[in-house]
C-alpha cells in the first residue's frame, strides 16, 4: 500500500514534457508558423465550403467559415503546424543522419545507365498502360497531355535553355493548327472536297505531308516575331511576345473571311499514310494518335537532349545565366536566342498539326492567353530547364484537374490548381526535377550567391 | 482621317479609360520597381477592390437613387472601402506568394508562377463566392451630361472617374516624392542591397508599396464597377492593358504609368473608331510593340528611383 502514498511528484508524463515546456519553448518563428497554419486552415475551408451567387453574396463565407465544419478545419491546421514544428525541430538531424545516403542518391539519380533505365521504364508505360484506360483517360492523353507534352517540351527551349521568358507561346501552336487547316482544303469545291477554311489552298495535302510546312511556316514566324523583339531585355520581351500572342488570337477571330472567324476550321481529315507497301489511315480510334504523338514526343525529347549537351546548347546557358558575359565571351547572343525561339516555335508547329488532325476542329478560343500561361506553368513546375521536368510537368497539372473532375464542381477545380502552384514555389521552387545545372544555380542562389538567373539583373541595371 | 468627325468624345472616353488603366498600371509599376517583378495577380487586387465596393454600397444604398451631397459621399465611401479591400489583398498577397520565395532567394520564374498560381486562385474563389455573373452596382448618381467641350459631351462618370484618379494621382506623387515612406521606396527601387544597409527596412517597405499599389488598384475596381458591372473576372482585361500601359510608360516609372494609361486610353479608343471595335486589343499591343521597337525602355524609360 506505502506505494501509492507518495506518487512522484513530476507529473510531466511518461515523456518528460509538458504543455509549459512546450509552450515555453516556441520561438517567434514556430508562432508565426502557426498564424500561417491557421491562414492556410481558413483558406481550405473557404475553398471546400459552400458556394455563394449574386444574390446571396454573403452566403458561401458565411456558410464556409461560420458553422461547425471551420473547427475541423483549424484542428487540421494545428496537426499540420505540430508536424512542420517537429519537423524544422529534428530537420538537421535528420539531414545529417541521411547524408551518407543522399550521396548515393545523387549518385544513382547522376548515372547514365540509371537514367537510361528510368527513361526506357517510362517509355515502356506509355506504350503499355494507354489502351487499357478508359475513353475519357484515353482522350484526356491525346488531346490535352500529348498536346501539351509537346508544348511543354518546346516552350522549355525557349524558357528553360534559354531563359527567354515568352508568354505568346501558343500562337506557333495556333499558326500550325490553322496551316493544317489551310493546307488540307482543295482547290475547288467539288461534292466530297471539303476546306476546314474559306479559302482553298493551290493543292490539297495529306496532313502528314503538313507537318514539315508548319515547322517551316512557325519556324519563319518565330524568326519574325523574335528579330525585332529578341533585342529586349527579360519583362519587356514578356510582355511584346504576350501582345503577339493575344494579336495572332485576335486576327483569327476577326478574319471571318479567311478563318472562319470564332466559328473555326472545321473538317480537317484525319492522317493517312500511303507510301506503297506501307498503308494506314487514321481514325477516331484514339490510341494510333497517342502512338504518333509519343514517337514525336521520343524524338524531340532525344534530339532537344542533345542539343542541351552541344555547342549551342551550352551557348544557351551561358545566355541565361548572364548574356553580357556571354556576349563578352564572343557568343553571338542574338542568333541563339533567334534559334531557341524558331526551335521552340516550330516544336509547337508540329503539336498544332497533330492537335487540327485529331479533333478536327480549331477555333480561336483553343488559343487564349492562359494558354500560354498554362504551358510555363508546366515548364516551370516540372523543373526548370529539365526536359523530364517538362514532361512530369504537363502530365501530372493537365491530370490533376481532371482527377478533380470527379471531386469538385468543375469550374472551381482552378482554385486548387492556383493553390497548389503558390504551395509548390514556396517549398520547392525550383521544380520538382530541376536539371542540375539549373538546381545548383538556384541552390547557390539560395546561399546568397549571386542571382538565381539573369532574367533582369538584380539592380535593375542592364545594358541595351 | 474616320476619327476627326467625333475626335473630342472619343478623346473623353479614351480619358475616362486611360485614368482607370493608369491606376492599375501604377501598382504593377511600384511593384516592378521595388522588386523587378510582374505582378501578375495585381488584376485580382482590382477585382476585390470593386467586390469590396460593391458590398459596401449595397449595404447602404436603397433602390432609390441618390443625389447631391449623398451621391458624393456613397462615392467617397465606395472609393475609400475598395481602396482598403484592395491594400489587404495585395498585402496578404504580398506574405503569402511573394516573402517566402524572396526569403530563399527564389529564381525571377517562380516569382511570376506563384503569382499566375495566385492570380488563378483568386479569379475562381471570387467566382466561388459570389457567382460567377456580372453584378450591377447600385446606381449612385444620375448619369447624365455635365458640360460639353468642343461639342462632346462630358457625363458624369467620367467627372467622377477624373476626379478621383487625379485626386489619387497627385497624393501618391506627393506620397512618392516628399515622405519618408517615399524615399525609402525610391531608395529600395534604386538599390536595395544598399538601401538596406543604410538602415531601410527593405521587407517592410516593399509591404507597404504592395499595399499602397493595392489601394490605387482597389480604388480603381470600385470606379469601373460603379460603371460597369462586377464581375469575378472582371480584373482580366484591364489587368492585361494596364500592365501594357506601364511598360509604354516605362516600367517602374510613376508618371511613365500615369502616361502611359492615358495614352493607351485614348489611342485605343480613337482606334476603334476606324476599324471594329473588336480590333480594340489588336490597336492596344500594336501601339506597345512600335513603341518598344523604337525606345526599348518605354516611353519615359524606367527606374523608380531616378524620375519620381
Amino acid at each position: 500500500m506505502s506505494v501509492y502514498e507518495n506518487p512522484p511528484a513530476d507529473d510531466g508524463g511518461p515523456t518528460g514534457f509538458s504543455v509549459r515546456q512546450v509552450v515555453g519553448s516556441l520561438g517567434e518563428s514556430d508562432w508565426r508558423r502557426l498564424g500561417g497554419c491557421m491562414f492556410a486552415a481558413l483558406v481550405f475551408a473557404l475553398m471546400t465550403g459552400t458556394s455563394g451567387n449574386a444574390q446571396h453574396l454573403t452566403a458561401g463565407v458565411t456558410g464556409s467559415l461560420f458553422k461547425p465544419r471551420v473547427v475541423v478545419f483549424i484542428v487540421l491546421g494545428l496537426a499540420l503546424w505540430a508536424l512542420m514544428t517537429t519537423w524544422t525541430r529534428y530537420r538537421d538531424d535528420i539531414r545529417a543522419g541521411l547524408e551518407p545516403f543522399r550521396k548515393t542518391k545523387a549518385e544513382i539519380t547522376g548515372n547514365q545507365w540509371v537514367q537510361l533505365g528510368v527513361f526506357a521504364a517510362v517509355l515502356l508505360i506509355a506504350i503499355l498502360v494507354p489502351p487499357l484506360l478508359s475513353v475519357f483517360w484515353q482522350q484526356v492523353l491525346v488531346s490535352q497531355i500529348g498536346i501539351f507534352v509537346l508544348l511543354a517540351i518546346g516552350l522549355n527551349v525557349v524558357v528553360g535553355f534559354a531563359g527567354l521568358l515568352d508568354l505568346g507561346y501558343i500562337a506557333f501552336y495556333a499558326i500550325g493548327a490553322y496551316t493544317a487547316a489551310y493546307w488540307t482544303g482543295y482547290p475547288d469545291s467539288k461534292p466530297g472536297h471539303i476546306s476546314p477554311l474559306p479559302v482553298h489552298p493551290p493543292f490539297h495535302l495529306n496532313p502528314f505531308f503538313v507537318f514539315p510546312l508548319a515547322v517551316v511556316v512557325c519556324l519563319i514566324a518565330g524568326l519574325l516575331l523574335g528579330a525585332p523583339t529578341l533585342r529586349l531585355r527579360g519583362d519587356y520581351l514578356a510582355i511584346v511576345t504576350l501582345g503577339f500572342g493575344e494579336i495572332v488570337r485576335i486576327v483569327i477571330n476577326n478574319s471571318e473571311s479567311v478563318t472562319n472567324g470564332p466559328r473555326g476550321a472545321f473538317g480537317i481529315p484525319h492522317f493517312s499514310v500511303n507510301f506503297g507497301f506501307l498503308k494506314y489511315k487514321w481514325t477516331l480510334d484514339l490510341m494510333p494518335y497517342w502512338y504518333l504523338l509519343l514517337a514525336m514526343i521520343v524524338i524531340v525529347f532525344i534530339l532537344f537532349r542533345q542539343l542541351e549537351n552541344s555547342r549551342v546548347g551550352r551557348a544557351w546557358t551561358a545566355i541565361r545565366e548572364d548574356e553580357v558575359a556571354a556576349a563578352a565571351t564572343g557568343i553571338p547572343t542574338l542568333k541563339y536566342k533567334l534559334m531557341a525561339f524558331a526551335i521552340g516555335a516550330s516544336t509547337s508547329g508540329l503539336a498544332g498539326v497533330v492537335f487540327a488532325s485529331q479533333i478536327g476542329f480549331v477555333a480561336p478560343d483553343n488559343f487564349v492567353l492562359i494558354n500560354s500561361l498554362l504551358v510555363l506553368v508546366y515548364v516551370i513546375f516540372g523543373g526548370m530547364g529539365s526536359l523530364p521536368g517538362a514532361v512530369a510537368g504537363a502530365s501530372f497539372l493537365i491530370w490533376l484537374p481532371n482527377e478533380l473532375r470527379d471531386y469538385v464542381a468543375p469550374q472551381d477545380r482552378f482554385i486548387y490548381f492556383g493553390a497548389l502552384l503558390v504551395v509548390m514555389m514556396i517549398f520547392r521552387p525550383q521544380g520538382v526535377f530541376p536539371s542540375r545545372r539549373r538546381a545548383r544555380e538556384i541552390g547557390l542562389a539560395e546561399a546568397g550567391a549571386g542571382g538565381a538567373d539573369a532574367m533582369g539583373a538584380p539592380d535593375g541595371v542592364m545594358p541595351r | 482621317m474616320c476619327f476627326t468627325h467625333s475626335f473630342w468624345q472619343l478623346t473623353i472616353s479614351g480619358l475616362s479609360d486611360g485614368f482607370l488603366y493608369a491606376l492599375i498600371a501604377l501598382g504593377y509599376t511600384l511593384v516592378y520597381g521595388v522588386l523587378q517583378l510582374i505582378n501578375f495577380a495585381h488584376s485580382e487586387v482590382f477585382m476585390s477592390g470593386g467586390f469590396g465596393g460593391l458590398f459596401a454600397v449595397q449595404a447602404l444604398v436603397g433602390s432609390k437613387t441618390p443625389h447631391g451631397v449623398a451621391s458624393v459621399m456613397y462615392v467617397l465611401l465606395g472609393v475609400v472601402v475598395g481602396a482598403i479591400v484592395g491594400g489587404a489583398v495585395a498585402f496578404v498577397l504580398e506574405r503569402v506568394a511573394y516573402r517566402p520565395l524572396r526569403r530563399r532567394n527564389a529564381p525571377k520564374l517562380a516569382f511570376l508562377i506563384s503569382a499566375i498560381g495566385a492570380s488563378l486562385f483568386l479569379v475562381n474563389i471570387a467566382g466561388k463566392e459570389f457567382g460567377r455573373l456580372a453584378i450591377p452596382m447600385p446606381n449612385l448618381y444620375t448619369n447624365g451630361n455635365v458640360f460639353s467641350v468642343f461639342g462632346a459631351e462630358v457625363q458624369t462618370n467620367f467627372v467622377v472617374i477624373a476626379i478621383a484618379a487625379a485626386l489619387m494621382l497627385i497624393f501618391l506623387d506627393r506620397l512618392v516624392a516628399k515622405t519618408r515612406l517615399g524615399q525609402g521606396i525610391r531608395a529600395v527601387a534604386q538599390d536595395a542591397d544598399t538601401a538596406s544597409l543604410m538602415g531601410v527596412n527593405i521587407d517592410r517597405v516593399i509591404s507597404q508599396t504592395f499595399v499602397i499599389g493595392g489601394l490605387l488598384g482597389g480604388a480603381a475596381g470600385f470606379l469601373f464597377g460603379m460603371v460597369f458591372n462586377v464581375q469575378y473576372n472582371m480584373g482580366f482585361t484591364p489587368g492585361v492593358k494596364a500592365f501594357t500601359a506601364a511598360v509604354l510608360g516605362g516600367i517602374g516609372n510613376i508618371r511613365g504609368a500615369v502616361l502611359g494609361g492615358l495614352l493607351l486610353g485614348v489611342v485605343e479608343n480613337l482606334g476603334v473608331s476606324c476599324v471594329q471595335s473588336a480590333w480594340r486589343d489588336v490597336i492596344a499591343f500594336g501601339i506597345l510593340v512600335l513603341v518598344l521597337l523604337f525606345r526599348p525602355t518605354g516611353l519615359l524609360g524606367e527606374r523608380l528611383g531616378r524620375s519620381a
